[in-house]
């Protein structure tokens, strides 16, 4: 009898044990991604198709791309806010000088096509600008910053366009960027997200610049005294979130077809959280890009799957801010076990 | 074995505090071992030993911070269980970490009763308050406003607050860890007196020290605690230092301070009358030549950091000229410093030092991104990065020798190794050391001084700044005394003496 109890008593421990250290060691992604595949896959059968993975990547990536951005801004321990006003700047302010152009050139298509996008993506890196000045050299709080930007992003946006889409742009613009498909499956925002991965990824971990985005919301004073420039460094993380957010709304811009004013409301909110569920710490510091694109991917994921299961969208914001909560919840608790786990 | 209260064959003495057998087991470290302590009434009871003895977690236990895991706590005789802080405060047992437990947003006099505030029907007493905080302010001596937040006061006065904090209700035990680390020899005085009188009415103190001087003039018995294990308790008069140092490190160590061969050449650094916009310092002139280490000597706040902040770019300066390797470089940025080899490591490395969660081996690279071997052209060279920052740790003797641990999972000996390796991360020319074993223990402080030893007969010029006498004394040539942001005296040689430095500090409030 004596030999029999431990040895079964011991298995699960051990298991235990084993999903601890996955849990310290990953964080809660993994478990809150396989808990949504399997809950979903028994609420629809469409949901674990090839062609709905490629819907969701498809949806996905314009979160994914401004969570990029947004992971930036929370490495130095600040945060932009005014993401989702980026994009509606983005937008309209591209679309209206696409449409404008081309009513005036009708045939230089690609030219215009490349000026709206410069325009757009000028105007949203524009307000990353002011962002990072009124932080970095200001020294406006980042909560206060970006949330301003965000009021005066939306009214510009909405005093351009009267609150009415702007239409008038070129067919191929939506065409290509918007549905555009390499090899028949990968869709044009996912590989310019796949592009964009790519570049964070090296700048992040091979550059001087990243790890001084790391090293300043680590410790600003210690940066200093290391000889960093940090005013620069944090100003350059908001114009950088600004412009990634404004390649995301261009994007997406071109699968609407149109420019809006109204687009991206969701996008702070969603954005910190992907950070947050991929384990980026909101002290800034610490945080890997490869998480930080499952977070979003995950998000992606729980609203494909909730619009599979027919949940209303009404309800499916609230399981967002849910979720958002209980990332944090368990980030705490995963810090704990850290201590308690260390050695 | 609880039933046998008569263990201790002097129990004539009456005890105070009596810790048995006591153990505390966290989560993978056996923190404390079978540890025995006792506390008399009117004591002052010297806790020693290297970071990481398990001092820290005997006072922890006594102030209701933590719970044992093993063995009894006795007080007045009867056996406790101490639940709480607050619980250990009721039974008047007060603890100072060096942690404060203050809140900055708060007065002086709302932080005094924070937890136990006077009310009346529910309501604050305020009028009570106030006049009862300035009574416990008034009977310590401390010349502070009850009225003014605590974040508006220097370190030294936050200290003092705390302090007050423990002297507000009935006092049986008051635990005191490194309280003179921040204070001013003045403010130090003060504490002693306050020490004597609480002696005097009857209270056990447990203090906490590194410092030899102190334990000899206040202390009553001593306690040496080494890898959470008892070693020996001795009275004061039985205790030399080089005794002391062996018990706690359990090995002889012949001698703290090394002797450095001087070569002084050069003028690497010269300062002419500079002051800051602050007026921290003003009109201070000094030079410092390779192959020598400069001291720079002068009680907290007197402006002795502020000197090597300001040649160093971090504090605005308002006049004077900096000249570095014969190039004026008044007003330049840490940046063009460190590119021109002015390396300057600073005191308190959590907060300047550091970046905590970040690992060995990115702090260790940090000021040399822009630098071979940690760059090629405009990329990091993560392989050269690796190899470097692993063979300065190991340099450094780094424990354990892992560099991509997070430095928050070192202990504080170690993250000071990290933070020195850091200045060997590219060439300089001049190292400045601010209060560079500020917390650490005999062990690691005398492989600092081997270090700067090390450094400077490679030819370095070092300048080291630093409230501990017998450092400056043993291991300067040549020492400036500043005051209240004055130069007050440069001694050379033999005539840096402690008397000298000392009445160099006194000799104005004197005259």
């Amino acid at each position: 009898m004596t030999g029999v109890a431990p040895t079964t008593g011991r298995a699960p421990a051990n298991i235990g044990l084993r999903l601890q250290q996955i849990f310290v060691r990953l964080g809660v992604l993994p478990f809150l991604l396989t808990f949504a595949i399997v809950v979903f896959s028994l609420l629809s059968d469409r949901f674990l198709t090839l062609q709905n993975g490629l819907n969701v990547t498809r949806q996905s990536s314009f979160l994914v791309m401004v969570a990029m951005g947004q992971m930036l801004a929370l490495l130095t321990g600040g945060f932009d806010l005014s993401v989702g006003v980026i994009l509606a700047v983005t937008s309209v302010f591209g679309a209206a000088a696409m449409s404008g152009m081309y009513a005036m050139f009708p045939d230089a298509v690609l030219l215009c096509i490349v000026v709206g996008m410069l325009a757009g993506i000028g105007a949203g890196a524009l307000i990353g600008v002011v962002n990072g000045a009124g932080v970095a050299f200001g020294g406006v709080s980042p909560f206060m910053m970006t949330l301003g930007m965000a009021s005066v992003g939306f009214g510009i946006s909405l005093y351009q366009t009267g609150g009415v889409p702007v239409y008038g742009m070129p067919k191929e613009f939506g065409k290509i960027l918007g549905f555009g498909q390499l090899f028949g499956f990968l869709a044009a925002p996912v590989i310019v997200t796949l592009a964009m991965i790519v570049v964070m990824y090296f700048l992040l971990n091979w550059t001087r610049m990243g790890r001084y985005f790391y090293a300043i919301g680590g410790n600003l004073k210690a940066s200093t005294l290391s000889g960093i420039n940090t005013r620069l460094y944090l100003f350059l993380a908001y114009v950088l979130c600004g412009t990634i957010a404004a390649i995301a709304g261009i994007m997406l811009t071109a699968r609407l077809e149109t420019g809006e004013a109204n687009i991206g409301a969701t996008m702070p909110l969603e954005s910190i959280a992907a950070c947050v569920i991929g384990g980026v710490s909101l002290r800034g510091g610490t945080g890997k890009l490869l998480n930080v694109v499952l977070g979003a991917l995950f998000i992606g994921i729980i609203q494909n799957g909730m619009n599979l299961a027919r949940i209303e969208s009404y309800l499916q914001i609230v399981v967002i801010g849910i979720l958002l909560i209980l990332a944090v919840v368990a980030d705490q608790l995963r810090q704990r076990l850290m201590a308690k786990l260390r050695d | 074995m609880t039933g046998a209260a008569g263990t201790s064959a002097t129990s004539e003495v009456p005890v105070l505090l009596r810790l048995q057998k006591i153990s505390k087991q966290f989560p993978g470290v056996l923190a404390l071992d079978g540890v025995d302590f006792d506390l008399r009434p009117g004591e002052v009871h010297v806790l020693f030993g290297e970071n990481g003895a398990g001092k820290s977690t005997l006072i922890s236990l006594v102030a209701g911070v933590y719970r044992p895991t093993g063995g009894h706590i006795e007080f007045r005789g009867e056996e406790i269980d101490l639940a709480s802080v607050h619980q250990a405060r009721q039974l008047g047992i007060s603890a100072v970490f060096q942690e404060f437990s203050l809140v900055p947003q708060l007065t002086v006099e709302e932080n005094l009763f924070l937890g136990a505030e006077l009310t009346q029907n529910a309501m604050l007493s305020k009028r009570e308050m106030k006049a009862k905080a300035k009574q416990i302010l008034d009977r310590l001596g401390f010349p502070l406003d009850p009225n003014i937040r605590v974040a508006y006061l220097s370190r030294a006065e936050q200290q003092m607050v705390e302090i007050a904090k423990a002297f507000r209700s009935d006092l049986s035990v008051l635990i005191l860890d490194e309280p003179t680390a921040s204070l001013t020899e003045r403010e130090t005085q003060r504490l002693f007196q306050l020490i004597e009188q609480a002696k005097a009415s009857g209270v056990g103190i447990i203090y906490i020290t590194h410092r030899m001087n102190e334990i000899k003039r206040i202390g009553d018995r001593i306690t040496v605690l080494r890898d959470g294990k008892y070693v020996a308790t001795l009275g004061v008069a039985e205790a030399s230092e080089t005794r002391m140092v062996e018990l706690m490190t359990g090995r002889v160590i012949a001698q703290i301070f090394p002797k450095i061969a001087y070569k002084p050449g050069e003028v690497v650094l010269d300062v002419a009358n500079l002051s800051t916009a602050t007026k921290t310092i003003s009109g201070v002139s000094l030079q410092v030549r390779t192959g020598e280490v400069v001291g720079i000597a002068g009680l907290v706040g007197s402006g002795k950091s502020e000197v090597a902040r300001a040649c160093f770019g971090v504090e605005p300066l308002a006049s004077g000229t900096v000249r570095f390797a014969s190039v004026d470089v008044t007003g330049a940025s840490p940046r063009q410093m460190l590119a021109r080899g002015f390396f300057y490591v600073p005191p308190d490395r959590r907060s300047e030092g550091l970046i905590m969660m970040r690992g060995a081996r990115e702090n260790i690279s940090l000021p040399s991104l822009n630098v071979a071997p940690f760059s090629k052209g405009p990329l990091l060279d993560r392989a050269g990065e690796k190899a470097k920052a692993r063979e300065l740790a190991q340099r450094l003797n780094l424990s354990p020798l892992n560099i991509e641990r997070a430095l928050d999972q070192f202990s504080g000996g170690n993250q000071q190794k990290v933070l020195l390796a850091k200045a060997l991360s590219r060439e300089v020319k001049l190292f400045v050391f601010d209060e560079p074993t500020v917390g650490v223990d005999v062990g690691t402080r005398v492989a600092i001084y081997q270090f700067i030893r090390d450094l400077c007969e490679a030819g370095a010029a070092i300048l080291l700044i630093s409230s501990d006498l017998p450092e400056i004394l043993h291991l300067t040539n040549r020492a400036y005394v500043i005051h209240r942001g004055i130069l007050r005296a440069e001694l050379t040689g033999r005539d840096i003496t402690e008397d000298r430095v000392l009445s160099s500090f006194f000799e104005r409030e004197a005259a």
